[in-house]
C-alpha cells in the first residue's frame, strides 16, 4: 500500500521512498505510444468560449497598444493578488497572474526603474508609495550591480559589445521542476527542504549562511505556494489524485513561477510524458474520456499562452516582441531505448490545431531518428500546417544530459530539478573584431566630455597604416581582444548574478530543485558568422581599412573573392570554430560565480537585429548597421550551396564548446522539399 | 579529368528521386526560350576535377537515404560527358544512386565514337531525366534553336538498352500545352519502355531576374505561368 491516495496504482521505486525522484515514477510508470494521431479528440465547446474570451481580449490589447490593464500599486508575490478567471464555470485549469485577465503585474525586485518606465511608456503611473518603497527602503537587483559596476564595464555595456545584460531585468531561464508538485504534494516538498536544513551544519562560513537562507526562503515560497492555491478554492498540499489535479498542480507551481519573476525566459520544463501516466490512469479507470483529457491540456496550454509581463518597448524591440519563453519540452527517447512519447505529447502538439497557431508556448520537440515514426510524421505534419514547432536534437543532449532534461529559453539545456543556470546575454563578437582593428576604440561611440571616439578597452596596438590587412597580425590583435573581453564578461557577470539572487533570489523555482543544484554559467557570443567571414577576407582576399578623421577604421575595401561560412566549406567553417574555441578558452579560464560550469551559446533568434545596428563596417563587406545573422547562421545570402552545405557549416561548431547551445534559424517552402506525388 | 562547373545544391529536391546533391555544369547548345538558367548557357564555369567533385558529394551521403543520390544538370550535362562519367563512376564505387538530367542533344547513333561514349555513361548511370522539348521537330526547332531527333533517338536508346528513365515535359501556354502536341508526345513515350514516370514542369518566371542580370533580352516576355486547369489537363493526356 502506497503512502498516498494519489499513488494508487503506480508501480512503486525510489520516488516514493523518501525521495524526490520523479524521474523514477516516470521510467516506472509511463506508456510509450507508437500509434499515429487518430485517438485526438476536438475542442470542445467551453474550449472554444474560453479561447474565443482570449481572442477578444488580444484583439482588444493590440487596440490598446500593447498593454491593456497594469496593475501599478499591488508588488506581485505568490499570494498578492485574489482568484482571477475568464469564465470560472467554464474553466477546467484555473490560475491568472492577477485578479484579472491581460492584467500585468507589477514586479519591481529586478528593477523599479524598469518597473516604473515599462508602466509609462503604456500610459500608466506607478504608485508613489511603492515607488519610496523600492528607492529608499528595499534595494533591487539593478541598484545593487549598477552600485558594483566598475567604469570598464559600464562603457563596455554603453558600447554594446556587451549587450542583452540581465541587470535590470530578471534572469529567467530558471526552470522549476513543477511536476514535483502534482507527484509528492507541497507538504511533502517542505519537508524535504527541511531536512537540508537541518543537514547545513558546521562552520558558518558566509557561504553556508547564505545556502541556509535560501532554502529557508523555499520552504516559505513553497507555504505561499500553498496559500495562492487556496486562493482558487485547491488544495496541494497533497499529491495530485487525478489528471485534471496534476495538471492543475502542476500549472500552480508555474503560475506561481511567473507571479514571482519576470524572467527573459520563463519556460516550463517537459511535462507531457509524466502528465500521461495520470490521464492514462484516469482513462483506464473509465473516469475521464479522450474528449475530457484534451480539453485539460487545451486549457493548460491555453493559460501557457497569456503569460504576460510588464517590459519596456526597448526591451520588447530587443526580443523582436514580447517574449515569454514558455518552452514545453516534447518527445525524446530514454536512455533504456524507448521512445518518452506518449499520447500525451500529441495530445499536447493537437493544442496548435484546437486552438490555433501560437508561438507561446514554445513546443519543442526532442528530436530523435529513433522517435516512433507515427509521431515524426504527426510533426511534420503541423510543422506544415502551423509553423509552431521548435526541433532540437536529442540525440546530440541525451549522451550529456541523460533522459529527463528540458530546455530553457530556445536552446538551453538542464537536468529539469537537477541544473540551474545563471544566464549571460551575449558578447559580440563581431564588434570584438573591429576592436582588434582599433585597439579598443569603438567605431561608432564617442567619449562625451572630449569627443573623441571612446576606448572602451584598455589600449591596445591597433592595425597601423593603410596597407592590406595582415592575417596574422589580426588573428594576434584578435585573440588578445577575446582575451579582454572574456574576461570583462565573465566578471560582469559573476557581479550581475551575486546581485540577483541577493535581491531577486527565485525561492520558488529553487525550492522545485535539488537543494545541492548543478550551476551552469550561461555565456553567449553573437555575430559568429560574421567574425568568420570577416577573418576569411582578411586571410583569402585583400581587404585594405578605411579610416575617419579620428584615424578609426570606419571601413574597408575589398580586393577578391574569399570563402563564406554556410558553404560547408572548410577554409571558413575553420575560422568560425577557432573563433568559439578561442573564446571559450579565455571565458574558461575564469572564476566563474559559485564554481558554476561555463557553457556558451550561439543563439540569438532575433536580437542579432539589435546587435547589429550597433556594430559597424565589417571586413566582410557586411555595412555598419545590418542585422548579423541570427545564431550560428550563416551571414544572409552568403549560402549559395544550398540548405545541407549550410547546416553542415554549422554542424562544425563543436557542441563540447557550445553546450549552452547552437542555433540555427531555417525557413524552407513546402514545394522546396519535393514534388507531392 | 576536369569539369565546367556552374554551381552546386546541396539540397535538391525536385530533380530525380530522394533528397540529391545537384551538380550544375556550365554550357549548353540549346536557347530554349523558356531556360531559367540563361547563365549556364556560355562556356566557362569552375575548373574542378571529378575527383573533387565526387569527394564533395559524398559528404552528404548520409542525407541521401534509400533513394537519394546525385543529379548532373546544367546547361546541358551531357556536353561533358567524359566528365560525367568518371564522376559516376567515382560514385558508383561508393554505392551512389546517379541521375543525369539531359536533353539527350549530345547522342548521335550513327558515330561509333560518340555511341560508344553512350553505352559507356549507361553503366554508371541509374536514371535519366530526359527533357522532350518539343514533340514537333519544326515546333522543337523555333523553341529551342534544335532539331529534336536527338533527343527521342536518345530516348529509344535508352529504352533499348532497359535504362529507367523520367520523361520531363516543359509547360509553356500556347507552345508545349496544346492537346494535339501532348497526345503526341504520349502517343511517343508509349512506343518506350522503362519509362518510371512522366513529370509535367509548369513554365514560371522565375528567370527573368536572371536575363536581367546578363543584359539578355527575355523572349517569352508576355507569356505567364499556365493555369492550375492547364496544368491538370496536360497531365491527364500525358500521364492519366
Amino acid at each position: 500500500m502506497l503512502q498516498y491516495k494519489g499513488w494508487e496504482g503506480f508501480v512503486p521505486g525510489k520516488w516514493c521512498n523518501d525521495e524526490v525522484d520523479v524521474r523514477d515514477f516516470i521510467q516506472r510508470n509511463y506508456t510509450p505510444y507508437e500509434g499515429d494521431a487518430s485517438f485526438l479528440a476536438p475542442a470542445t465547446e467551453a474550449t472554444k468560449k474560453l479561447w474565443d474570451i482570449i481572442c477578444d481580449l488580444s484583439k482588444k490589447e493590440r487596440e490598446a497598444g500593447g498593454v491593456l490593464n497594469a496593475d501599478t500599486k499591488i508588488v506581485s508575490t505568490l499570494t498578492s493578488h485574489a482568484a482571477g478567471y475568464l469564465d470560472k464555470d467554464l474553466e477546467k485549469i484555473v490560475g491568472l497572474q492577477t485578479d484579472e485577465p491581460f492584467k500585468r503585474s507589477l514586479q519591481p525586485f529586478g528593477g523599479i526603474r524598469m518597473s516604473e518606465g515599462a508602466l509609462e511608456m503604456y500610459g500608466y503611473k506607478l504608485d508613489e508609495g511603492v515607488k519610496e518603497i523600492f528607492t529608499k527602503y528595499r534595494k533591487t537587483h539593478n541598484e545593487g550591480v549598477f552600485d558594483v559596476y566598475t567604469p570598464e564595464m559600464r562603457a563596455a555595456r554603453s558600447a554594446h559589445i556587451l549587450t542583452g545584460l540581465p541587470d535590470a531585468y530578471g534572469r529567467g531561464r530558471i526552470v522549476g521542476d513543477y511536476r514535483r508538485v502534482a507527484l509528492y504534494g507541497v507538504d511533502y516538498l517542505i519537508r524535504k527542504k527541511e531536512e537540508d536544513k537541518l543537514g547545513m551544519s558546521g562552520d558558518m562560513t558566509p557561504d553556508k549562511v547564505r545556502d541556509r537562507e535560501e532554502v529557508a526562503e523555499q520552504i516559505k515560497a513553497l507555504k505561499a505556494l500553498k496559500e495562492m492555491a487556496a486562493l482558487y478554492g485547491c488544495d496541494i498540499s497533497q499529491p495530485a489524485t487525478t489528471a485534471q489535479e496534476a495538471i492543475q498542480a502542476l500549472y500552480f507551481g508555474y503560475l506561481a513561477a511567473v507571479k514571482d519573476q519576470n524572467g527573459a525566459a520563463m519556460s516550463i520544463g517537459r511535462n507531457t510524458t509524466f502528465l500521461d501516466i495520470y490521464i492514462q490512469r484516469d482513462l483506464d479507470k473509465g473516469l475521464i474520456t479522450e474528449e475530457q483529457a484534451q480539453e485539460f491540456i487545451d486549457h493548460f496550454i491555453m493559460k501557457l499562452r497569456i503569460v504576460k509581463f510588464m517590459r519596456t518597448k526597448e526591451y520588447n524591440e530587443l526580443f523582436s516582441g514580447d517574449p515569454t519563453w514558455v518552452t514545453e519540452s516534447i518527445g525524446g527517447m530514454g536512455t533504456d531505448g524507448r521512445s518518452l512519447v506518449t499520447k500525451t505529447a500529441f495530445r499536447v502538439l493537437h493544442t496548435l490545431d484546437n486552438l490555433g497557431p501560437a508561438p507561446e508556448p514554445n513546443l519543442t520537440v526532442l528530436w530523435s531518428k529513433n522517435l516512433p515514426t507515427a509521431f515524426k510524421r504527426y510533426c511534420a505534419e503541423i510543422s506544415i500546417r502551423t509553423s509552431s514547432i521548435q526541433y532540437e536534437s536529442d540525440d546530440l543532449m541525451r549522451p550529456e544530459m541523460g533522459d529527463d532534461y528540458c530546455i530553457a529559453c530556445c536552446v538551453s539545456c538542464m537536468r529539469v530539478g537537477k541544473d540551474m543556470q545563471f544566464f549571460g546575454a551575449r558578447a559580440n563578437l563581431a564588434k570584438c573584431l573591429l576592436y582588434a582593428i582599433n585597439g579598443g576604440k569603438d567605431e561608432i561611440m564617442k567619449d562625451k566630455k572630449t569627443g573623441k571616439p571612446m576606448q572602451v578597452s584598455p589600449e591596445f596596438m591597433p592595425v597601423i597604416g593603410d596597407g592590406a590587412l595582415d592575417y596574422k597580425d589580426i588573428v594576434a590583435k584578435y585573440e588578445n581582444m577575446m582575451k579582454w573581453l572574456a574576461d570583462l564578461y565573465v566578471n560582469t557577470l559573476n557581479l550581475i548574478h551575486y546581485m540577483h539572487d541577493k535581491y531577486s533570489y527565485e525561492a520558488l523555482e529553487l525550492a522545485l530543485h535539488d537543494t545541492k543544484v548543478g550551476r551552469f554559467f550561461a555565456t553567449g557570443i553573437a555575430g559568429l558568422s560574421c567574425a568568420a567571414d570577416s577573418l576569411s577576407a582578411i586571410k583569402y582576399a585583400k581587404v585594405y581599412p578605411i579610416r575617419n578623421e579620428d584615424g578609426i577604421v570606419v571601413d574597408f575595401r575589398i580586393e577578391g573573392d574569399f570563402p563564406k561560412y554556410g558553404n560547408d566549406d572548410d577554409r571558413a567553417d575553420e575560422i568560425a570554430v577557432w573563433v568559439l574555441k578561442t573564446f571559450m578558452k579565455y571565458v574558461k579560464s575564469h572564476y566563474t560565480y559559485r564554481n558554476s560550469i561555463p557553457t556558451t551559446s550561439i543563439l540569438t533568434i532575433t536580437s542579432n537585429v539589435v546587435y547589429g545596428k550597433k556594430t559597424g563596417n565589417t571586413p566582410d563587406g557586411r555595412r555598419a548597421g545590418t542585422p548579423l545573422a541570427p545564431g550560428a547562421n550563416p551571414m544572409h545570402g552568403r549560402d549559395s550551396n544550398g540548405a545541407l552545405a549550410s547546416l553542415k557549416s554549422v554542424a562544425k561548431l563543436p557542441y563540447d564548446y557550445s553546450r549552452d547551445g547552437i542555433s540555427n534559424t531555417f525557413s524552407i517552402t513546402p514545394e522546396s522539399l519535393g514534388k507531392e506525388d | 579529368m576536369v569539369g565546367h562547373i556552374h554551381s552546386f545544391e546541396s539540397f535538391g529536391t525536385v530533380d530525380g528521386p530522394g533528397v540529391r546533391y545537384v551538380v550544375f555544369l556550365q554550357g549548353c547548345p540549346l536557347r530554349c526560350k523558356y531556360c531559367h538558367n540563361p547563365d549556364t548557357w556560355s562556356a566557362g564555369g569552375e575548373e574542378r576535377t571529378a575527383e573533387s567533385v565526387a569527394t564533395q558529394a559524398l559528404r552528404y551521403k548520409n542525407y541521401f537515404g534509400d533513394k537519394g543520390g546525385v543529379t548532373v544538370t546544367g546547361g546541358e550535362p551531357l556536353l561533358q560527358i567524359d566528365f560525367v562519367i568518371e564522376l559516376f563512376t567515382l560514385l558508383k564505387a561508393k554505392g551512389v544512386h546517379t541521375c543525369v538530367d539531359t536533353s539527350g542533344i549530345t547522342f548521335q547513333a550513327d558515330k561509333p565514337e560518340i555511341l560508344e561514349k553512350h553505352k559507356k555513361l549507361l553503366e554508371v548511370t541509374d536514371l535519366f531525366l530526359l527533357d522532350i522539348k518539343h514533340i514537333d521537330d519544326k515546333a522543337c526547332k523555333e523553341l529551342t534553336g534544335q532539331s529534336n531527333a536527338h533527343t527521342l533517338a536518345f530516348a529509344k536508346f535508352l529504352s533499348d538498352n532497359g535504362k529507367k528513365m523520367w520523361i520531363r515535359q516543359v509547360l509553356v501556354p500556347n507552345i508545349t500545352d496544346d492537346d494535339e502536341s501532348l497526345q503526341r508526345t504520349r502517343a511517343f513515350i508509349d512506343t518506350l519502355e522503362m519509362v518510371e514516370k512522366v513529370e509535367v514542369l509548369p513554365y514560371h518566371t522565375m528567370g527573368i531576374v536572371k536575363y536581367e542580370k546578363l543584359g539578355l533580352e527575355y523572349p517569352l516576355a508576355d507569356v505567364k505561368a499556365p493555369t492550375k486547369e492547364r496544368v491538370l489537363n496536360a497531365k491527364r493526356i500525358l500521364i492519366g
